[in-house]
């Protein structure tokens, strides 16, 4: 692996880019989108980190393996997310148990 | 992408490099393996923040209201202010492992430098932003005050969970800052010494993966935290 040098001028582009995101963010937050408020804040902090993860930690240039150990660790905090509202966003269907 | 079996061969000039350790074929190798092994890391760091911002996400259903009520209390100004500094301390940290990786001394100290600025000034922020919350009572605990957030009975019981969590979620967030900070302040003085070059500059290329990764965390705490409610 030579290593690649990523030109600042990337680096700058994706800085104007988080710096334009969390404007938006502000901005997003403060007018009524009903109930897409939260998933619309969300979706750009998503954003957000994959712009970081890509370019700032260089994933996009490291090795398979590498991208394969982020991706797992995504994909099991997404288990963990899932399991755990799985539960909770259905508890109000059938009551709770015991009570 | 690289695939993992080009790091394996480098020139024979590398194998006798001095920040070579024994049992790695080259220097790529060596890197690819911290590199590996940070990431590793930080996956651990991700179910560990993982687990409060889902104990957090579950509570704000549950009491949306005194939820909203308790995060309008935050400062937007300061935590929007804060998010743009510490977006720039991640550009500083690029900067300062792209000129490591040059080989250029002076450039990587002061980018180096800059991002230890960049980190106290957040800190600073934060404790000023702490202050306020001691100063009006918002600390969970029996002299928790919901009346400051306009919140009553269960209410002013669910408001102490909201601050139970902004303290715990952003202490530990700074708590990684106040590591970060001194670890990057001794790169700095190691960049100044001269330790490091083109071929090996692993230290300062995995301490700016931990503080890109404390930028992120950050990134999901500003707008779950401060950003809720804000349009009523």
């Amino acid at each position: 692996m030579s290593e690649h040098i990523v030109s600042p001028r990337v680096y700058v582009t994706v800085f104007v880019g988080l710096m334009a995101l969390t404007a938006a963010t502000v901005f997003a937050a403060t007018i009524d989108l009903g109930r897409w408020n939260t998933p619309v804040a969300l979706i750009i902090a998503v954003t957000k980190a994959v712009l970081v993860v890509l370019f700032f930690m260089h994933v996009k240039y490291s090795s398979r393996l590498v991208a394969l150990a982020v991706g797992g660790g995504v994909l099991w905090l997404l288990t963990l997310i899932a399991g755990v509202a799985a539960d909770y966003l259905t508890r109000g269907w059938v009551g709770t148990p015991g009570t | 992408m690289s695939s993992v079996a080009d790091t394996a061969h480098a020139p024979e000039a590398d194998r006798h490099h001095p920040d070579l350790v024994h049992h790695f074929e080259s220097l790529p190798a060596q890197k690819e393996a911290a590199t590996l092994g940070m990431w590793v890391f930080l996956v651990t760091e991700v179910m560990f923040f993982g687990g409060l911002f889902l104990a957090y996400t579950m509570y704000r259903n549950l009491y949306f209201h005194a939820f909203v009520q308790s995060s309008r209390h935050l400062n937007l100004t300061l935590g929007a202010v804060n998010t743009a500094v510490l977006i720039c301390s991640s550009l500083t940290m690029a900067m300062g492992v792209h000129s490591s990786a040059l080989g250029r001394r002076r450039a990587t100290v002061a980018w180096l430098l800059l991002t230890v600025a960049l980190g106290s000034v957040f800190l600073g922020i934060k404790a000023v932003e702490y202050k306020d919350k001691f100063d009006h009572h918002l600390v969970p605990g029996e002299r928790f005050q919901a009346e400051e957030l306009h919140l009553e009975g269960d209410e002013a019981r669910q408001a102490q969970i909201f601050y139970a969590l902004y303290f715990a979620m952003t202490g530990l967030h700074a708590t990684h800052m106040v590591i970060g900070v001194p670890i990057i302040l001794i790169l700095a003085w190691m960049a100044h010494r001269g330790r490091f070059s083109p071929e090996y500059h692993t230290p300062v290329e995995m301490t700016g993966l931990y503080w890109h990764f404390v930028d992120i965390i950050w990134i999901f705490l500003f707008p779950l935290l401060y950003l809720i409610g804000r349009h009523h």
